[in-house]
């Protein structure tokens, strides 16, 4: 179709030139990193201890790096008003938001893809036990944070505070999908993996994302422009 | 009609809340247990469960004002007519009171109950939530600048949507502690007379603060407009 | 792709919260002109060209664009849109190339390598830097970079904010002359200034706001004294 196809020249167009400097993606995977080094010595070396927190560590990493991820992919549209640009193209606004919403959850897979193995590695946790589900529920995840976070970053792009406001509004509408990724992982991580408790968390962030999905290609437009 | 709107709701709250009061000290029956041995349990409620009245009533309308927030952005981000985005801001901003006392009063029962001030039990997380979206609503209205009318209503929409998440997410997570889905068709029947008495006049108290508001910013809105009338005609300066 | 020739606006209004950005603005745009928006600053000029180029909403009033008579609306209408603003809408990181081949992919255009030397070529940016990236420009070239970027798409609707700003008188005069030459070919040239002396002899048509306000418009042509004269008169 004609929006996807403008869609993936969007999501193209961000994804190359993140390639040619690599900012954000350094920043964000260094940053992700760090995260997890200072989890490793903020938390006991009791190996049940961390068994319970690394779910959590590994999507509060996701958390704060995909927000930062999303400011600063939006934040480029501001240099010279190519949001403006963007919008004013006969593509529909739609596209524009379907790509960069694409783009970002390659940038949080990325990160994920770094802070995964870290995270096994310094504190010993079996994160890939049960790789399948794992990363079913990991790109769920980024595609949450990609597409709430896409709306109201392009929204508030004009918002003189918006560093702060992203966050304000979006972890509070956030929260349920790191509750299920968080209980999601830690029923695969833990001692006697509960499969039935994964699968329940996977199913309740596809519903989640889907909602999501349709709510935000319905109000983008209506958000965006002033 | 809409002169008499606010006296009319705050006097049936007055009233309302009034004969709750009695009503709960006085009619509905003292909670308390008898073990086995028939003798008289010693950890149970008393008076405390008499905030449940406070708290419930509260957080109904803490639910309902979230969804007067959600549907009146809708209409707002459609029709783009201020007068939406009143009901939305107002009824917001009740709902942030009425959520805070949800919390507070959740809190004191919660230590009576069991012994703690904070229970990550379904419907107080529910709730803490729910005001925290709605606090992050108030925020953005003040802080976002010149647009933040159409920013505050994306967030509502956004809030009002993820309310059946939560719920299902609190349902699961949690051990079902007191306080499960069916306690108001579980009341004891002593009790459901005052608990709706409650129920109503919190609701009447909700619609004189959020109907109070809407017309006070009405009339700034009103106030503003003739100033830039007489400003346009140089009548003013 | 049917050229736009007319372009109705007609008791448009916009308040951002409080502030009344608009009041009841109508204005008639047709092909061929070329209108001079004027007024200080926050009179409302960027607002009504950002209403025209569909970017902001009317809170009341509308925005009818016709292409021989018949009503043409959503992505047509931004199809014929060409933007200039203070802003490149270039995007840094990408070359001059590299931008074009963007916007000719997104407005469906000729985005062969021909077609995008011809309008570097037309705007003279220099064969050296188009391989660079934009954000290396100087502001002439940045200038020129937006401007063939802005007709790549052929518009006939021609919206500009503060085209001048930055360019050294040369570089301003011969952007006014461009105008001048897309406004004969047939374009709906609308040009928000303070630079009155770079559309002097220029315009056929001016429009004066204050606090949002439509409080003068007049179609003919005008000198630079003339444009001094009217502004003073009713822009304070």
């Amino acid at each position: 179709m004609e929006l996807l196809r403008h869609a993936a020249r969007v999501a193209w167009k961000d994804l190359r030139i993140e390639l040619r400097s690599r900012e954000i993606v350094y920043t964000m995977v260094f940053f992700g990193a760090l995260l997890v080094v200072i989890y490793s010595f903020a938390f006991p070396n009791d190996a049940r201890a961390i068994r319970g927190s690394v779910p959590g560590m590994l999507w509060v990493s996701l958390a704060f790096t995909g927000t930062i991820g999303l400011g600063r992919a939006f934040d480029r549209e501001r240099e010279n008003d190519t949001m403006r640009a963007l919008l004013l193209a006969p593509v529909p606004r739609l596209a524009v938001f379907l790509g960069k919403a694409f783009a970002t959850t390659v940038l949080v897979l990325t990160v994920a893809v770094v802070c995964t193995p870290l995270l096994a590695l310094f504190l010993q946790a079996p994160l890939f036990a049960y790789p399948v589900p794992l990363i079913l529920v990991v790109i769920l995840g980024a595609v949450g944070i990609a597409v709430i976070g896409s709306v109201f970053a392009a929204t508030l792009l004009k918002v003189r505070s918006r560093d702060v406001l992203l966050p304000v509004i979006l972890y509070p509408l956030l929260v349920p999908l790191f509750v299920a990724g968080t209980s999601c992982t830690a029923a695969l991580v833990a001692e006697i993996p509960n499969f039935d408790a994964a699968w329940y968390w996977i199913q309740f962030l596809g519903i989640y994302d889907a909602a999501f999905l349709v709510l935000s290609i319905w109000v983008f437009e209506s958000l965006v422009i002033e | 009609m809409k002169k008499i709107a606010v006296p009319l709701f705050a006097t049936l709250a007055a009233i309302g809340i009034a004969v709750s009061v009695y009503q709960v000290f006085y009619v509905a029956p003292l909670e308390y247990s008898y073990n086995e041995a028939g003798k008289f349990n010693g950890s149970s409620l008393f008076f405390n469960q008499k905030i449940f009245y406070f708290h419930v009533g509260h957080a109904f309308w803490l639910f309902g004002a979230v969804f007067v927030s959600g549907i009146s952005s809708i209409g707002f981000l459609i029709t783009r007519d201020p007068r939406w985005d009143d009901v939305a801001s107002a009824s917001t901003d009740v709902a942030v009171a009425f959520g805070a006392v949800v919390l507070v009063t959740g809190s004191i029962w919660g230590k009576a109950a069991w012994d703690v001030w904070w229970q990550w039990e379904p419907r107080l997380t529910m709730s803490l939530l729910l005001w925290l979206v709605l606090v992050g609503y108030v925020l953005v209205r003040k802080f976002a600048g010149p647009s933040a009318d159409r920013i505050a209503a994306g967030m509502a929409i956004f809030g009002m949507v993820g309310v059946p998440f939560i719920y299902k997410m609190v349902g699961q997570s949690s051990h079902p502690a007191a306080g499960s889905q069916g306690v108001v068709a579980t009341l004891p029947p002593g009790e459901r007379g005052p608990f709706w008495i409650a129920v109503a006049s919190f609701l009447c108290w909700y619609l004189a603060l959020v109907i109070s508001r809407v017309q006070s910013t009405r009339a700034e809105r009103e106030v503003r407009e003739l100033r830039e009338r007489g400003l346009d005609l140089g009548v003013l300066q | 792709m049917t050229a736009l020739d007319e372009v109705q606006i007609r008791g448009v209004a916009k308040r951002y919260g409080h502030e009344r950005a608009l009041a009841g603005v109508t204005l008639e745009l047709t092909a061929g002109s070329m209108c001079a928006l004027l007024g200080h600053n926050g009179a409302g000029k960027t607002t009504l060209l950002g209403i025209v180029s569909t970017l902001v909403r009317p809170n009341t009033g509308t925005v009818a664009y016709r292409a021989k008579g018949k009503a043409v609306t959503g992505a047509d209408v931004r199809r014929e849109i060409g933007m200039l603003a203070h802003a490149s809408l270039c995007y840094g990181e990408l070359s001059a190339r590299e931008n074009l081949a963007l916007i000719a992919g997104l407005y469906d255009v000729d985005g062969s390598p021909p077609a995008i030397e011809g309008a570097l070529d037309r705007v003279g940016l220099d064969k050296k830097a188009r391989d660079r990236a934009a954000r290396t420009y100087s502001r002439g070239m940045l200038q020129r970079l937006a401007l063939a970027r802005a007709l790549l798409t052929r518009p006939s609707l021609l919206l500009l904010d503060e085209p001048f700003t930055g360019l050294d008188r040369g570089g301003a005069l011969a952007l006014g002359a461009e105008l001048g030459t897309l406004r004969d070919a047939g374009a709906i040239v609308v040009v928000v200034t303070h630079d009155l002396e770079a559309i002097a002899g220029r315009t056929d048509h001016v429009a004066i706001l204050r606090r949002g306000q439509l409080v003068f418009e007049e179609r003919g042509s005008y000198s630079y004294e003339q444009l001094k004269d009217v502004y003073h008169r009713h822009a304070n």
